[in-house]
């Protein structure tokens, strides 16, 4: 049997970690790292007694990201209790939503491919619910014990969970990656997946092309990289497929992904898994959140980036796939949108190119990120301006560039002054460098008349060099042909 | 509606109840009886009523997002077990 017949299907949970100071039911602080237990309150530790209040800004930000992907945000919703024991959950249950999340439907548009093959497609969403995060278990040699860190107890977090409408890894990645650049965008969540303040929980099945109902699904938990993502549901994917050709079939499971080997593993089947015996939580009474609030949270949302690439291909005429690209992250969007402010609308596109470029490029090697970028969008105004008004090539342009991020200059026209790279315009002195250079190669002047268009280019190339590069090559190019047809 | 005992055991494992072969039977009759009278309670027409989450038509109240609470570490540990680099150890778990 083939590939061919079995379609993947796949739906991602994504617990986003809010960006909050203090925790979703307590005033204990959030800061990532602190000594083990040191940001855990009595209420973090479930000391009796204590009780849950709210945190404002927890629920602000799930307001935010309901505005931001067109979801219902409820007007009333409830938290509820999810039981089960394990030591890093002291209660004995987390504070989740159940029936009524805060966040209902929704959908993201993504971008899958490159080049020509790129395509789009709306990923729905089902929900978005607040809860709290649980401590951590240490296993490592504690005289045969488990070490229990209850700092990120009580951590706010956002669970995302989308309808199973991917098709492939790459359409996951897509979505991950969309919700990823979405959730800094609007700076509800640093995204920092290392720290585990963005890990996705995917569910994959297949079944025979065509088919209606969906096969058995098995779950692959806490994936905390793009590329981890991928290989686990390639993985799976392969194994699923593999399993049912050999006649077998695919029971409901939790499973693990192991970077080292590159497979997934069983975790837990169905039997064992958590009956979690949900029920409202009395502790809190019901979320109200007002049409007042949500005006005002939507008044104070930004651009996002659906409508900003909309408005560069509109207003600015770039192509959809500079636009993605540009609109990829809040910072290469912020600092585009200022390079383009300060050279002009008119010069969008090469400075389009240029922050797609030669900056991103020169960032990449560095390993810096554009919000740490040496150039400025003023700097890099500079250069994409000289160039368009003649004053540099676009040769030139990336030396002022490099001499820019160098810190040789303040501004391009400094730099373009001091190294005397302004462009050589004056017909005279490019025809004086011509003259030298049809003298110095006599047999590419033979070859050239003999009907060989490649000794012209060599030509070219030569008096260029020979102006350090300063020629104008459009006129150079003129000249030679002209000195060489007469 | 009445439970089986395979259903009381169930439940009790899940709440780490450790209940006795008796206890499940006595268990099993004192949950019926609660069955029972919800089966009298789903009897009453609640149709066009919405359900609710809590007894008092009130709103959560909200704080500010803000650190409140200071480092009491050393006085919660205090009553612990045992503890050992600022963490609390228990009984290791494998999952």
């Amino acid at each position: 049997m083939s590939r061919i017949d079995w379609e993947v299907v796949i739906g991602l949970e994504v617990h986003a970690q809010l960006n909050t100071a203090s925790k979703i039911f307590s005033g204990a602080g959030t800061a990532f790292g602190a000594e083990p237990n040191r940001q855990a309150s009595a209420v973090d530790i479930a000391l009796p007694g204590v009780l849950p209040v709210l945190n404002r800004g927890a629920v602000e930000r799930a307001i935010r990201f309901g505005l931001a992907i067109g979801a219902h945000v409820a007007p009333t919703s409830v938290f509820a209790r999810k039981n089960y024991f394990y030591p890093d959950l002291p209660k004995g249950y987390q504070i989740s939503q159940f029936e009524l999340p805060v966040v209902q439907g929704g959908e993201i548009t993504i971008r899958v491919g490159e080049g020509d093959k790129a395509y789009e497609k709306t990923v729905r969403l089902t929900r978005a619910h607040l809860e709290e995060d649980a401590g951590k278990s240490l296993h490592e040699d504690f005289h045969g014990m488990t070490g229990i860190d209850l700092n990120r107890a009580g951590t706010p977090l956002l669970e995302i969970v989308s309808e199973p409408d991917m098709r492939s890894s790459a359409e996951a990645v897509a979505y991950a990656r969309t919700l990823h650049a979405l959730v800094r965008w609007i700076d509800i969540c640093d995204g920092n997946m290392q720290e585990g303040s963005f890990r996705c929980d995917a569910n994959v099945s297949v079944r025979q092309k065509g088919a209606t109902e969906f096969g058995t699904r098995r779950e692959i938990k806490n994936l905390n990289s793009f590329r981890f993502l991928q290989q686990a549901i390639d993985f799976e994917v392969q194994w699923q497929i593999a399993t049912i050709e050999d006649g077998g079939k695919i029971q409901q499971a939790t499973v693990l992904f192991d970077p080292d080997s590159g497979e997934t593993r069983m975790m837990r089947t169905k039997e064992d898994a958590h009956d979690y015996r949900y029920f409202p939580d009395p502790d809190l009474l019901p979320l109200v959140i007002s049409d007042d609030w949500k005006a005002r949270v939507q008044a104070a949302m930004p651009e996002l980036p659906g409508a900003m690439k909309a408005r560069f291909m509109d207003e600015w005429g770039l192509s959809a796939y500079d636009a993605t690209t540009l609109t990829a992250s809040k910072e290469v969007a912020d600092y585009y949108q200022s390079t383009v402010s300060a050279a002009g609308a008119a010069l969008a596109k090469p400075c389009a190119n240029w922050v797609m470029g030669d900056l991103a490029a020169r960032l990449n090697k560095a390993e810096l990120d554009v919000s740490a970028s040496p150039v400025s969008p003023a700097q890099l105004a500079g250069v994409v301006a000289r160039i368009a008004d003649n004053t540099i090539s676009n040769a030139i342009g990336k030396k002022v560039f490099e001499a820019l991020w160098n810190g040789e200059g303040a501004t391009a026209d400094e730099i373009i002054e001091q190294q005397g790279l302004k462009q050589v315009t004056d017909s005279g002195a490019i025809e004086a460098i011509i003259d030298e250079v049809l003298a110095a190669n006599p047999k590419s002047v033979e070859e050239f008349r003999a009907g060989k268009e490649k000794a012209f280019n060599a030509l070219v190339g030569q008096a260029m060099k020979a102006s350090k590069g300063k020629a104008n090559p459009a006129q150079v190019n003129e000249l030679l042909r002209k000195k060489l047809t007469a | 509606m009445s439970l089986s005992n395979e259903q009381v055991g169930h439940i009790a494992r899940l709440a780490r109840i450790a209940l006795t072969d008796a206890g499940i039977e006595a268990t099993r009759a004192k949950l019926d009886d609660i069955f029972a009278l919800i089966e009298q309670m789903q009897a009453v027409g609640t149709t066009g009523v919405a359900p609710m989450s809590h007894p008092q038509e009130l709103a959560t109240r909200l704080r500010d997002d803000v650190v409140t609470e200071t480092d009491r570490r050393d006085a919660f540990q205090k009553v612990a077990p045992q503890t050992e680099a600022g963490l609390y150890l228990v009984p290791k778990v494998i999952e």
